[in-house]
């Protein structure tokens, strides 16, 4: 009977183990609602950063994060789902695609500071474009490539060989089966997958810190061209930089980049459980 | 289905062949871009990286005091500070992180599961300067108070929030592999009467051991490159994390060297060159944990799915 005993207490253990990884999350997500809500009102969410940031509210920072975002998705939408289309549709098992895994498997593991320097060397300086908006979307674009070419990939590996050998059966075209069968059933999938790397690039600092961030800059951005504030970098410069920052801010802030990143994973969990549960096959 | 098959019809013949053409040449230029990327990656950091090796000599460049101002360049506290809270953090994380896996995936009840991969999906979105706020303002005082120490702000607190931030890789990959592992291994166990703690431990764990391996490594390429909580929970002490304790004094990593300073040197000059340097040893460090842990994915592709 003795090993059964055993297996209970070492059962029991592992439960406890999960529950010290689980308590931490909670206590970070709960302390940062708790004590950021307090700071949020209507003045703090739409007004500009007012008495060297100690007052006033964050709107450029959050405007300049979502611009970002959109930026990141525009260059990054269509490369990534073009690579992931090409590994799952075209590439067959060569040296060269073993080389494209073995690339995206790496950028994925590149330090985000390094996409930073890389971000200076190539846009900013290299290409002229300056700290920019539009350097750094590009920058946070080749950052999020692995993660959405991947989850495309999946979501498209996913969709029965039928569909294409029906598509192909029925006279199609190799891009007309892909554009019209395969690619729509994959949709969901794909599209969970770009909100997961979107999200990311949305929380990221390290590659904005020298390709666009403005330290305090309180009015909106007026070209692609032009630097902007954003938020994850706007939390570590009043949490650091800032000497005599009221707390409340702090954490008001850290509560909006949180939720913001938060509600897209939701977003991307209900899309993905959805279209689950509803697929055909 | 039967209405997309429809909208096919329409289409064939409709199309020029040569459209198609491009667009299929698109996709194939756009799969190889990320071969691309990386290459470029690689060069403009050398383009930036490079000269330092010509500026300066290499005792100094791989020496043990880091004071730009008085153009001393050594990096290896910088490589041993990020190599020590690297290290620390694996040690907390992978106990943690394969226990989990195996919690989720042999072990939990149907509700827990439920719970528990919701919450690691959350704590792979939290942004680092988040648990890099939270650390210094929370984790941070406590240490302090608990060693009694001048500052919390330690090589010990920087591992933990690291810990935390690998979990979520350290989890899933190690979930695939035990995935992986055939039912048969499991029932084979279990016949021959070992119990099913006895059978996890000592069949179906080993048997996912290479797997295990890679959810390490991957761990440990996301703990090296960490940036932004490790800057704020360190302390950013560029000294040699000899003693025995340096666990508990803050130390600095190289990540948090290059974001700190880069703003503020002059570009072109040595200085900026030997943060570009540091963005060289951090990508070709990262380069070959990522490599070493793609061998043992494609080694298990190759055996078809086991191990």
């Amino acid at each position: 009977m003795n090993r059964y005993w055993v297996q209970r207490i070492g059962f029991a253990l592992l439960g406890l183990v999960a529950l010290i990884v689980v308590l931490p999350i909670l206590l970070v997500v709960g302390t940062i609602v708790v004590r950021g809500v307090g700071a949020i009102d209507w003045e703090f969410l739409t007004g500009m950063p007012r008495d060297g940031m100690k007052a006033g509210g964050i709107f450029p920072a959050i405007v300049g994060t979502l611009v970002l975002t959109l930026g990141t998705a525009l260059a990054a939408i269509p490369v990534g789902v073009g690579g992931a289309i090409y590994l799952s549709e075209y590439a067959r098992d060569t040296w060269l695609t073993r080389a494209i895994r073995l690339a995206i498997i790496n950028l994925a593991g590149i330090p985000s500071v390094v996409y930073g320097l890389f971000g200076l060397g190539l846009f900013v300086l290299f290409l002229q474009l300056g700290t920019s908006i539009l350097a750094g979307s590009l920058t946070l674009a080749i950052m999020t490539l692995p993660i959405i070419i991947s989850a495309a990939e999946e979501a498209l590996r996913a969709v029965p060989t039928e569909f294409r050998t029906v598509s192909a059966s029925l006279g199609g075209t190799r891009w007309q089966g892909i554009r019209h069968i395969v690619l729509p059933q994959a949709l969901p999938g794909i599209i969970t997958g770009v909100i997961l790397g979107l999200l990311r690039a949305a929380g990221e600092t390290a590659p904005i810190l020298f390709t666009v961030a403005a330290f305090f800059l309180p009015r909106l951005p007026r070209s692609p061209l032009d630097q902007t504030m954003a938020l994850p970098y706007h939390l570590y410069v009043i949490s650091t930089q800032v000497p005599h920052m009221p707390v409340g801010i702090q954490y008001g802030t850290a509560l909006v980049l949180l939720m913001l990143v938060l509600s897209m994973n939701v977003v991307a969990t209900v899309i993905r459980g959805y279209y689950r549960r509803r697929r055909e096959w | 289905m039967a209405s997309m098959l429809t909208e096919m019809e329409t289409l064939t013949e409709s199309r020029p062949r040569w459209t198609e053409f491009i667009i299929e040449t698109l996709i194939r230029v756009v799969g190889f871009s990320s071969v691309g990327f990386l290459v470029l990656v690689f060069l403009f950091l050398m383009r930036e990286g490079v000269p330092i090796f010509f500026e300066v000599q290499p005792g100094n460049l791989f020496g043990t005091r880091w004071y730009p101002t008085f153009d001393l360049f050594g990096t290896l506290p910088l490589l041993l500070g990020s190599i020590l809270v690297t290290v620390l953090a694996m040690v907390i994380a992978l106990p943690l992180g394969v226990s989990t896996a195996v919690f989720v995936r042999e072990v939990a009840p149907g509700w827990a599961r439920e719970i528990l991969k919701p919450m690691v999906e959350v704590l792979a979105g939290i942004p680092s300067v988040v648990l890099g706020f939270f650390g210094m303002t929370l984790v941070a005082p406590v240490v302090r108070e608990t060693l009694g120490a001048p500052t919390g702000l330690t090589a010990f607190t920087g591992a933990l929030i690291l810990a935390y931030m690998a979990l979520p890789t350290i989890i899933s990959v190690a979930e695939d592999a035990l995935d992986a592992v055939p039912k048969s291994y499991r029932d084979a166990g279990l016949a021959m009467g070992a119990t099913q703690w006895q059978t996890i431990w000592l069949v179906v764990v080993p048997a996912a051991r290479s797997g295990i391996v890679t959810a390490m490594m991957l761990g440990m390429g996301r703990a090296i490159g960490e940036t932004m909580a490790v800057m704020m929970v360190t302390g950013n002490a560029a000294r040699l994390p000899f003693s025995l304790d340096s666990i508990f004094r803050p130390v600095r990593t190289m990540t948090a060297t290059v974001a700190a300073e880069m703003g503020e040197v002059a570009q072109g000059g040595v200085h900026y060159h030997a943060l570009f340097g540091i963005g060289i040893m951090l990508f070709l460090l990262t380069f070959v944990i990522n490599l070493a842990a793609a061998s043992t994915i494609f080694r298990k592709r190759r055996r078809g799915g086991l191990r």
